[in-house]
């Protein structure tokens, strides 16, 4: 423990804090967006499915105006209901995850208080566009969900989401040959977009198809525990 | 006491990150039900918000900047608030705005209010309460309050409707007198209640509000939440 310092006293009320009011290791908090459609939800659900035997994980979701990503999460029992939070955003889902953060943070701190301690929480965005992006405010890291029937030509146009999300998830990889969508074209444009950034290439319908999700979040949760306190 | 200052332009901006952008102030039930379809109707209804329930907000406010006890303005807010929904709505805000305040305006008092109050007190409160830690006085905590009790429902229903924007900011244009009128008397009231109680300060309340929003509150689909 030190003791405050005035220039840090503000931050006690961000995100930037790692730890919580008692001192122990808030959790990981990782942000999903992208498309409607694209896959957000599903991904949200195979990641609670494969790693809730080793991790005590929690979601948070923000639909647009309902509460059926929660519902869905809920009826297919990824997790237990107490586990699973909705925020209503008024009609501008990217609000709520990046200008005006205050109902996210409040609703992952009442399941770390509620359920904890937590070592992962998964913020979902409603379905937005190629712009909406997480606040760090809110998330430690961000994953953005494309899909490949959305159009191969989204790589390739960029735009925030998808040149500096953390892991740019390109999904239903099943379906590129039914949309003629040219798989290897679509690495080239990310690569070209993000550097070094990774792209994972899923296909949820596949026995294990959030794979490559699941171990870079593993790699992430890894690295957080091994710096905060 | 109450000087000009740009912190009120800070603390009234409707970015500022306190929640307030989730929520209509009633105005998507009363689109639903077909009492806003227009601008004449927007300002009808923001007219009714405002010297109801925005001058029993604004009072509270101008109580709280002015230096009165919070947790008792907090108890007063809640005798003022006969809607549980609504209730509940206040002190989720009011724990959103805490969470933005002491990061603008770090104070003791804030840290104060929100031990005491850890789930939130009502928003007007701690609204008043973050003016006084930003330097302003009464009567700046009353308009602030006044100016959200109508600009909330306005920009909502430039969403809601699709209505002209610039129809929406005339219509609070139009209505900047009043909210002259409204804080002034809120501020008024605030420093009566300092000699006579806290029953000195507004007491309005819009009944269809309450009713309307106990009501929205069980929809399935909507897009605020209130």
């Amino acid at each position: 423990m030190h003791l405050d310092h005035p220039d840090t006293y503000p931050h006690r009320h961000t995100y930037s804090a790692p730890t919580r009011p008692d001192g122990t290791r808030r959790a990981l908090r990782i942000g999903l967006g992208g498309p409607v459609g694209s896959g957000k939800t599903a991904t949200v659900a195979a990641l609670c499915r494969t790693l809730r035997d080793e991790l005590s994980i929690a979601v948070v979701t923000n639909d647009i105006y309902t509460r059926e990503d929660a519902e869905f999460l809920l009826r297919e029992a990824v997790l237990p209901p107490e586990r699973i939070t909705a925020v209503e955003t008024g009609a501008c889902p990217h609000t709520a995850i990046r200008d005006d953060i205050s109902a996210n943070l409040e609703a992952v701190e009442d399941l770390e208080e509620a359920t904890g301690p937590l070592d992962l929480v998964l913020v979902e965005s409603g379905g937005d566009n190629l712009t909406a992006t997480f606040s760090k405010g809110l998330v430690d890291a961000q994953i953005f969900v494309i899909d490949v029937a959305g159009g191969d030509d989204i790589p390739r146009k960029g735009g925030p989401g998808v040149t500096t999300a953390d892991l740019l998830v390109v999904n239903k990889t099943d379906l590129a040959p039914y949309v003629g969508v040219d798989l290897a074209g679509m690495a080239r444009d990310a690569k070209a977009q993000r550097g070094e950034l990774p792209v994972a290439f899923t296909s949820l319908a596949a026995e294990d198809g959030v794979a490559p999700v699941r171990d870079w979040v593993r790699e992430r949760l890894a690295a957080w525990t091994a710096t905060a306190p | 006491m109450s000087t000009l200052s740009a912190a009120l332009l800070v603390l009234a901006d409707g970015r500022f990150p306190a929640g307030g952008h989730a929520h209509s102030g009633g105005a998507e039930a009363a689109v639903k039900a077909g009492r806003i379809t227009d601008g004449a109707s927007l300002e009808s209804f923001c007219r009714g918000r405002l010297h109801t329930a925005g001058l029993t907000a604004a009072g509270l406010a101008a109580a709280a900047a002015a230096g009165l006890d919070p947790l008792g303005l907090d108890a007063a807010a809640d005798a003022r608030t006969p809607s549980p929904a609504l209730r509940a709505a206040a002190r989720r805000l009011g724990r959103q705005l805490t969470r933005a305040a002491r990061a603008a305006w770090p104070s003791p008092d804030l840290d104060a209010l929100a031990a005491a109050r850890p789930r939130g007190a009502h928003q007007p409160v701690v609204l008043g309460l973050v003016a006084r830690a930003a330097g302003l006085g009464p009567l700046a905590a009353a308009y602030a309050a006044a100016y959200e009790a109508v600009s909330g429902p306005a920009t909502a229903v430039v969403r809601l409707l699709s209505l002209d924007p610039f129809e929406a900011t005339a219509v609070l244009a139009r209505l900047a007198p009043e909210m002259d009128d409204v804080a002034a008397r809120a501020a008024e009231a605030a420093l009566r209640a300092f000699d006579e109680g806290l029953d000195a300060l507004p007491a309005g309340s819009a009944p269809l509000l309450d009713i309307t929003a106990e009501q929205h509150a069980a929809w399935p689909v909507r897009l605020f939440a209130t």
